[in-house]
């Protein structure tokens, strides 16, 4: 295995494995030639392996049914962008398959590579880590699998057996470290939250002359709500979260937010179905805490993967929770009864279905947007139509990319599932390219120079992604541009949007990109 | 290259093995063959049955059922379990998800081209479908009086009525189809890299069973009369060796066995898994009706409690509420 440069991620601290009790901390890299394994290392992941397969019927069906059709090979955008055969779906599967049918079927026991079984070896664990740790759970090519195997199931596998010998990288398991200790991924401690808070508050109040409140971790309110992390500590995330701020308290909703629960994200996604219910727990608990009646939830993509999928199974049930209502327009989620959590995009779209929300949309005029499915919430929710929705409510120049690079056909950011790391750049490049070459072709067409998502970890990767391959066109939230054009009471005249930058109500005609297409 | 001149040796062996041994092995290797399938089919079923669906994960290809306004697209988002076995039965009666195949293609720019590829879902939804057609025919040698399902689609196959013994239309698309998958994993550069072994055995030992059928049926005219009694008396185990079938119908029964008896331990176990995927038969209901996990253990977690422990001071000192003083 050949570890180059720019092609994978670090090995996480021992500080971190250390915090969260998990095995194996040293000091390594991945480009070491001695990655100090424990003694009994093989032993270890072919017992993981083994309860697996007695604990996942997805695992050992996913080992047994692929019939190598080929029909997900050039679906997986690391196969597109790095031509590594490797990165087929089928084979980056295969490379687990393989050992699958060598220690626990009768035909790989038997034949041996005729039957298309090998043994594990160090170089296999090596293999391993480069690839799992080369794809972005982003479930592309379980759609088109005639038998809906998920890479992203089998590499969730594969990471927690790596897990159990300690072969895991520090932009998981810091992030993870960090929301198990403070709250939240970027390890912001309370107070710090609460600055974050206030200051977004004061620039609200500059930029549109209405002073909102923002509660945090207030007993009885009636929602909670929770967002990603980045929402309040990243840009462009930032401009979402005064979107959200500014709705909430044009609609007066009796929300809080909570320090403990400050994070929506779920990094225990990226290392184990373990870690994922230790991070996840907080969630159920701060909305019993404070008494809510039910949990609002921001943009962000795995975290909803998170929520819909993973979190009423795990630490439910809420009976504890009343079913979602919204206050404004009597709305019942009933989509939401069980685990009584909304996306605010249903939420939203409900608000401007009703007629709720004034809206101005010539103020988002110097953007013709176009909108990226983010994976989690294409193929584990299917919400497709309430961002779209939005956006031709908030936006006079809305534009779709080609039809097999969006909805559940979508195209993942390349630097999803903690690989958006700098020491990956040259990796996050090679799996960007199908988005940015659908976003390449609607910037030439239509002159899109706005590419709004509903995920934190496209608005931290997509910036760079984009202005690599296709100059000029930004990254924004919806809730952004839904708070660039909400009329709101007692607001003083809006000369700015959201960044802070001059509103131009009339578009120049002749841009340079309208013009060719 | 080698994988597939070694599969098809393999295959050519299994033949030929069959040709020569003739009849008493042939009742033997039948019985085996078929004792194989059903009990390493079941073991199979019952193995993936025993493991539990610890999430409700299925791969939604729709808009979800959510607010009433917005419409739902229930048989890519099914709502329930009818609509997930709605799913389900689209996908194993027509090959739904082959159905959305595209191809890409890289030029210079680097600009990526992608174009519809219907190739492959047309080739394995007749080869599939051949498959169940002429098995059914078969039943006729089996079952007397031939059960009518048989009979009709017997007729129905024979349709053009061109040739004798009439021509059945099955035969040739099994063989076109089966030519057709076979050329795809030597031409195709991503699909010859991911080939195993395996793979090229299972397409020539169908291309033999269908060559070898084929052959006894327009060439030899293997006697029927005489299959038939030899088939009934394999299906009431009173089997009797019977006269005159020839070679090439023991090279048949051998290479049909061995795919009976390899089925359930190889790839082509696909049959009875795919209705056990849990992306596919689960609805996508997580967020209004709860899942289940039979093993859901207890985890650590950092307990509010220990957090307000550790800010406490930092809480009150930016006036944040605390629970104890």
């Amino acid at each position: 295995m050949e570890f180059r440069k720019g092609t994978f991620c670090y090995s996480a601290l021992a500080r971190n494995l250390n915090y969260l009790g998990l095995p194996n901390a040293r000091e390594w890299q991945p480009f070491d030639q001695d990655w100090k394994l424990p003694p009994d290392w093989k032993r270890i992941v072919l017992d993981g392996m083994k309860e697996r397969l007695e604990k996942y019927r997805s695992f050992r069906l996913f080992m047994d049914i692929c019939v190598r059709c080929g029909a997900c090979a050039d679906k997986c955008h690391f196969y597109l962008g790095s031509g590594d055969p490797k990165n087929m779906p089928v084979l980056r599967a295969e490379l687990m398959r393989s050992v699958y049918r060598r220690y626990f079927t009768a035909a790989g026991r038997i034949l041996g590579s005729l039957a298309g079984a090998r043994d594990l070896t160090e170089d296999v664990i090596k293999e391993w880590f480069y690839y799992f740790y080369q794809c972005t759970e982003c479930r592309r090519c379980s759609v088109f699998c005639p038998y809906g195997i998920d890479t992203a199931e089998i590499t969730m596998i594969g990471r927690e057996l790596l897990n159990l010998i300690g072969c895991n990288i520090n932009w998981v398991l810091e992030p993870a470290a960090n929301c198990f200790r403070t709250g939240n991924h970027l390890g912001v401690q309370p107070h710090g939250f609460k600055d974050s808070v206030d200051f977004a508050v004061d620039e609200l109040a500059e930029l549109t002359g209405v002073r909102v409140e923002a509660s945090i971790n207030r007993k009885g309110a009636e929602v909670l709500f929770i967002v990603p992390s980045a929402d309040y500590f990243g840009t462009p995330h930032y401009y979402t979260f005064l979107g959200y701020l500014a709705l909430l308290h044009e609609i007066g909703l009796d929300y809080t937010f909570s320090a403990y629960a400050s994070e929506g994200g779920n990094f225990g996604l990226f290392n184990s179905h373990e870690m994922i219910k230790r991070l996840n727990a907080k969630v159920y608990a701060e909305a019993k805490r404070l008494g809510v009646k039910w949990i609002l939830g921001g943009e962000c993509g795995h975290m909803w993967r998170v929520l819909h999928q993973y979190m009423d199974t795990m630490n439910g049930p809420a009976d504890f929770l009343e079913k979602p209502v919204s206050p404004v327009t009597g709305t019942r989620f009933e989509n939401a009864r069980s685990t009584k959590m909304v996306h605010i995009c249903e939420f939203t779209a409900d608000l401007i279905h009703e007629g709720k929300l004034k809206l101005d949309p010539s103020r988002n005029d110097r953007w013709r947007v176009t909108f990226h499915d983010s994976c989690n919430p294409a193929r584990a929710v299917g919400l497709l139509e309430e961002p779209r929705y939005i956006l031709r409510s908030v936006c006079n120049h809305f534009y779709e990319m080609p039809e097999n690079t969006i909805r559940e056909q979508t195209f993942c950011c390349g630097s999803g599932s903690g690989l958006g790391t700098d020491e990956n750049f040259e990796m996050r490049m090679r799996g960007g390219l199908p988005r940015a070459n659908a976003v390449r072709y609607v910037r030439e067409r239509h002159g899109v120079n706005l590419l709004a998502c509903i995920c934190a970890i496209d608005k931290a990767t997509l910036p760079p992604l984009l202005e690599y391959w296709v100059p000029g066109v930004e990254v924004a939230g919806v809730h952004e541009l839904l708070g660039n054009a909400l009329i709101l009471r007692g607001q003083k005249e809006r000369t700015t949007d959201l960044r802070g930058e001059p509103l131009e109500v009339t578009r120049p005609s002749g841009s340079p990109e309208a013009a060719h297409a | 290259m080698n994988k597939a001149l070694g599969s098809l040796a393999a295959v050519a062996a299994i033949a030929l093995l069959g040709a020569l041994l003739g009849a008493p092995a042939a009742i033997w290797i039948a019985y085996t063959g078929f004792a194989a399938l059903l009990i390493g089919l079941s073991w199979r079923v019952v193995r993936w049955s025993l493991a539990p669906v610890p999430f409700r994960i299925p791969t939604v290809c729709g808009q979800e059922k959510s607010l009433p306004w917005i419409r739902a697209s229930w048989l890519e988002s099914p709502p329930n379990a009818a609509a997930a076995a709605a799913r389900m039965a689209i996908e194993v009666l027509t090959f739904r998800s082959l159905f959305r195949g595209t191809r890409s293609r890289l030029e210079q720019g680097p600009r990526l081209i992608y174009r519809e590829a219907k190739w492959l879902w047309l080739a394995a939804l007749t080869f599939h479908w051949s498959l169940l057609v002429i098995l059914v025919r078969h039943l006729r040698l089996f079952v007397e009086p031939a059960p009518k399902l048989a009979v009709a689609l017997d007729r129905l196959d024979g349709f053009f009525q061109v040739s004798a013994p009439v021509f059945y239309w099955t035969d040739a698309v099994v063989l076109v189809a089966l030519l057709y998958l076979l050329q795809r994993r030597f031409r195709d550069p991503q699909v010859r890299y991911i080939s195993l072994f395996t793979d090229y055995f299972a397409l020539f030992l169908l291309l033999a069973i269908a060559i070898s059928g084929i052959w006894m049926r327009y060439v030899a005219r293997t006697d029927a009369v005489a299959v038939k009694q030899f088939a009934i008396g394999l299906t009431t185990l009173a089997p009797v060796v019977p006269k005159s079938v020839g070679a090439w119908f023991y090279a048949h029964l051998a290479l049909v066995s061995t795919l009976a008896g390899y089925l359930p331990f190889s790839k082509l176990v696909h049959m009875g898994g795919v209705f056990l995927s849990p992306t596919r038969n689960l609805a996508n209901n997580n967020r209004s009706k709860r899942h289940v996990n039979p093993w859901n253990y207890p985890v650590k977690v950092h307990t509010y409690e220990e957090w307000e422990d550790e800010f406490r001071d930092k809480m009150e000192a930016a006036g944040l509420p605390v629970e104890k003083r």
